[in-house]
């Protein structure tokens, strides 16, 4: 399977997480990061889709692609169909629970071809707030040759499976049975043997490639903790403090980080309900950015024409914990500084305590609410926002310790 | 006959005790012929497995996906009916949590679930029984607790029609809320709802289910079965489907590969879980993978064991747990302790969700528990090794391939269900169906 053929990998990442590790870490800690050897890869679980905001020159090399074509990117872009299912799981909740995780996977390269490594992943505290700063993985190419368990075929004698743990790969024209088989006494016509394993079951790495692994993860780490230093925020590999009441957890942002229409959600037990999370679409639709609106109730939303009787059916409504739909007018921030009319559905939202955590605000401009046939109606999609919002808050307090 | 008592879940606003006067003239808008006129859904035509597959394998899958379509479209209808107040209580107001251990068990307390009503006898000797109009079915539901209709699209991209007229004619299947939800988003999926199906496994309508599931694109959404006699309380063919965002116990499980099919199909079981069970995953298509747990569960229907479904990690992933509580409990042999939880083993308490009536078991709640309550439900391993060899005959998989002689091999067929009679049914099935219960309607 290659995909030389496949319309080119245009570089897909912005500004935001260009500039990721530059805010964090200081302006040098990309050259800094740029002299350890090793493949990895860090990702930032605040922006929307938990892109790559580093990649090594090691990983780009061991995969074949540029640094623009994985900046911005999931992690999940390197998996593929024979990429084993319940690795994937243990990596996604590793990330959901804020924890490390060392797992073997199949990843592909540019060219398509498969290969297998030993991915060790840790999550990155900072100190201050125990919040996540970032997830780094490390990831050490293991040949398998002599760990492996390979799929069998219809006819294969099952029970032969029973008795030892890993099984043999084959290499297309030769089979070679009984004993481990070193590199060197492979056969020369078994150079396809690449073909075969990506149908390997698993393929365990040896014990010195998994202290190449954790040596990786030590030297990237002590990197980012010095270059932390320097910026006077620090980070660290364990997490020091409970997260505060009001911060969310790094899975919570990944969760809400889908929802791709403009909301807010804001906290009602904080003294004047401020604004805990924005997504994307809510700093594009204002024009602020996103450290104007975060701690701000969203009065600043409201001007000089905001009709004061909506404001105040709205406070009434969040007073009694209910929903409501309300036509606001409301003053941007973009460049025009217009207004617009924002069709605004704020609802509570419970967490899993099954009490209110949550006020959630989903803005639609009113001129942009088209009809058109192929698309769910706009009262739909704005309810829809509620009630991703509804599941990602729900799940995200039944974090097992 | 073996009969058990308990109270059913109430799924529709419209569902009656039995004995109340089903009669009650239209005006309820509900499916039947008296309503059905003018009748308006939104369709969602989900895109053909195969035409889009080859899109899949070679693009990569790019970001985290965004909310899908079918997710908003659920969520947003479901958000709709839950803000006009259509379910029976608010289940995010219900506390939950994940009960610590090696697995993970998720708890919920709900106390509004089960109704302190007096209970229905529910026959579970059988399962196989033909659907019986007199009693409550999906025909019945009033169309606000419709959300969409959903089929399998000719097409390699979705349709989406906003606005499309019911058409008795044209069997349509529909996915409808859960009045009593176990979780934000708890949908019933109703293959050709007006065709009236009894609660039984068919090629075509467990297809139907898979589709959904990789529709949603969301490995936290699955779909789930329950055969009659593996506490199905409606006897009218029925798929649920929620959104729980961690792994179920079940899906934790660790596995140990049992066999591959001609297709490709990998059938492990699980080790180390309280109920044992069967997963099927890989296949050369979607559609192979869903044809071979069809077969499997036709073979299990025909041979009179209970079992229930787990379609997850978006439809590569199918758990089928056989099992025999509601018989335990009929026949005097469960625990009394286990017994006043009045937790019924279904799909979701298998695969690792309980919901708690009583605050004393939630407190209580521990891993030893659920697993003391799941085992009960389990075959044992005799019992389990005998049903597989079931299973694996009928998909045409048997350790002898090439030896026939004594044992009826039957052809993996696509489309069809096979009337199917093993001649290795050993101690079993409490009563056996008859050839005209057994046989399979398509």
């Amino acid at each position: 399977m290659s995909l030389a053929e496949e319309s080119s990998v245009v570089s897909v990442f912005t500004e935001e997480e260009e500039e990721s590790l530059n805010r964090r870490y200081t302006l040098w800690i990309k050259e800094a990061l740029d002299e350890l050897p090793h493949n990895f890869t860090i990702t930032d679980p605040f922006l929307s889709g938990h892109p790559i905001v580093f990649a090594s020159l090691g990983f780009l090399k061991m995969t074949g692609y540029s640094r623009a074509e994985v900046i911005g990117r999931n992690g999940k872009f390197f998996q593929g169909p024979k990429t084993n299912r319940r690795s994937i799981m243990e990596i996604r909740e590793a990330i959901r629970e804020e924890r490390s995780v060392q797992v073997s996977l199949l990843n592909y390269r540019k060219s398509g071809s498969p290969f297998w490594m030993l991915f060790h992943m840790i999550p990155v505290f900072g100190r201050d707030d125990g919040k996540v700063i970032n997830f780094v993985a490390v990831q050490v190419p293991i040949s398998g040759r002599d760990h492996h368990r390979k799929l069998t075929s219809v006819g294969d004698d099952v029970s032969s499976l029973d008795h030892s743990e890993f099984v043999f790969g084959s290499c297309r024209r030769e089979v070679c049975f009984g004993n481990f088989v070193q590199h060197r006494a492979l056969p020369v016509e078994c150079d396809d043997d690449e073909q075969g394993l990506e149908d390997w079951e698993y393929c365990e790495a040896s014990e010195s490639e998994k202290l190449r692994a954790v040596e990786a993860i030590n030297n990237v780490l002590s990197v980012l903790t010095r270059y932390s230093e320097l910026s006077g925020r620090l980070v660290c590999g364990k997490r020091y403090c409970l997260r505060g009441v009001d911060c969310l957890s790094s899975s919570l942002v990944i969760s809400l980080g889908r929802i791709k229409q403009s909301f807010v959600l804001t906290n009602p037990c904080i003294p004047d309900m401020p604004i805990i999370y924005a997504s994307d679409a809510f700093l594009t639709l204002t024009g602020y950015k996103r450290h104007e609106v975060l701690g701000q109730n969203c009065r600043f939303l409201s001007g000089v024409d905001t009709d004061s009787s909506v404001l105040y059916e709205m406070k009434e409504c969040i007073l009694k914990g209910q929903s409501c739909t309300v036509q606001i007018l409301n003053y941007s921030n973009r460049k025009d500084k217009s207004t617009f009319w924002n069709l605004l559905h704020i609802s509570p939202v419970r967490n899993a305590s099954g009490k209110t955590a949550y006020f959630v605000g989903v803005q639609v401009e009113a001129s942009c609410r088209n009809t058109e046939s192929k698309e769910l109606r706009p009262e739909t999609k704005q309810l829809s926002v509620v009630g991703a919002v509804r599941v990602a808050v729900r799940s995200s307090f039944m974090v097992t310790c | 006959m073996l009969k058990i008592k308990r109270v059913p879940t109430v799924v529709s606003n419209y569902q009656k005790d039995e004995a109340a006067d089903e009669s009650v003239g239209c005006g309820r808008n509900c499916l039947g012929a008296c309503c059905i006129n003018g009748a308006r859904l939104p369709l969602y035509a989900c895109k053909n497995l195969e035409k889009s597959r080859e899109k899949i394998v070679v693009s990569h899958e790019a970001e985290e996906p965004p909310v899908a379509f079918l997710e908003s479209l659920v969520l947003g209808e479901w958000e709709d009916r839950f803000q006009r107040g259509l379910f029976r209580y608010d289940v995010t107001a219900c506390e939950t949590k994940v009960i610590p251990g090696k697995y993970g068990f998720v708890a919920q307390l709900n106390e509004g679930r089960h109704l302190k009503k007096r209970p229905t006898e529910f026959r579970v000797d059988k399962v196989l029984q033909s659907f019986d109009g007199s009693k409550f079915n999906f025909t019945k539901v009033g169309q606000e607790e419709l959300l969409f209709q959903f089929e399998a699209g000719e097409d390699g991209q979705v349709q989406f029609f906003p606005c499309m007229p019911l058409d008795p004619e044209n069997s349509f299947s529909v996915v409808a809320i859960n009045v009593s939800p176990i979780e934000y988003g708890h949908v019933l999926l109703i293959p050709r709802v007006l065709d009236c199906l009894p609660q039984r496994i068919d090629h075509k309508s467990l297809l139907l289910a898979v589709h959904m599931a990789a529709e949603a694109a969301n490995p936290y959404f699955r779909l789930g079965y329950n055969s009659l006699g593996a506490f199905a309380t409606i006897n009218h063919l029925h798929f649920q489907a929620y959104y729980l965002a961690m792994p179920f116990p079940l899906e934790r499980a660790p596995t140990k590969k049992m066999i591959t099919t001609v297709s490709g199909v990998k059938i492990s079981e699980l080790l180390n879980y309280p109920v044992r069970s069967l997963l099927f995953e890989g296949g050369s298509s979607m559609q192979d993978l869903s044809d071979t747990v069809s077969d499997a569960c036709v073979c299990l229907q025909n041979n009179n064991i209970p079992f229930n479904i787990l379609i997850a990690d978006c439809g590569r992933q199918i758990f089928v747990m056989p099992q025999c509580y509601a018989e335990k409990q009929a026949l005097g042999e469960v625990s009394p302790e286990v017994l006043e939880t009045q937790v019924n083993p279904a799909v979701w308490e298998i695969s690792g969700h309980m919901v708690l009536k009583r605050k004393e078991d939630y407190e209580g709640a521990s891993e030893e528990n659920a697993w003391r309550l799941l085992a009960e439900a389990s075959l044992s391993e005799e019992r389990f090794k005998e049903v597989n060899t079931l299973i694996f005959e009928a998909i045409g998989c048997s350790d002898q391939e090439e030896d026939l002689e004594g044992t009826i091999v039957h052809q993996q067929i696509p489309n069809g269900g096979v009337n199917q009679k093993s001649n290795r049914i050993h101690g079993g099935p409490i009563t056996n169906g008859t050839a005209s219960e057994c046989i399979v309607l398509q």
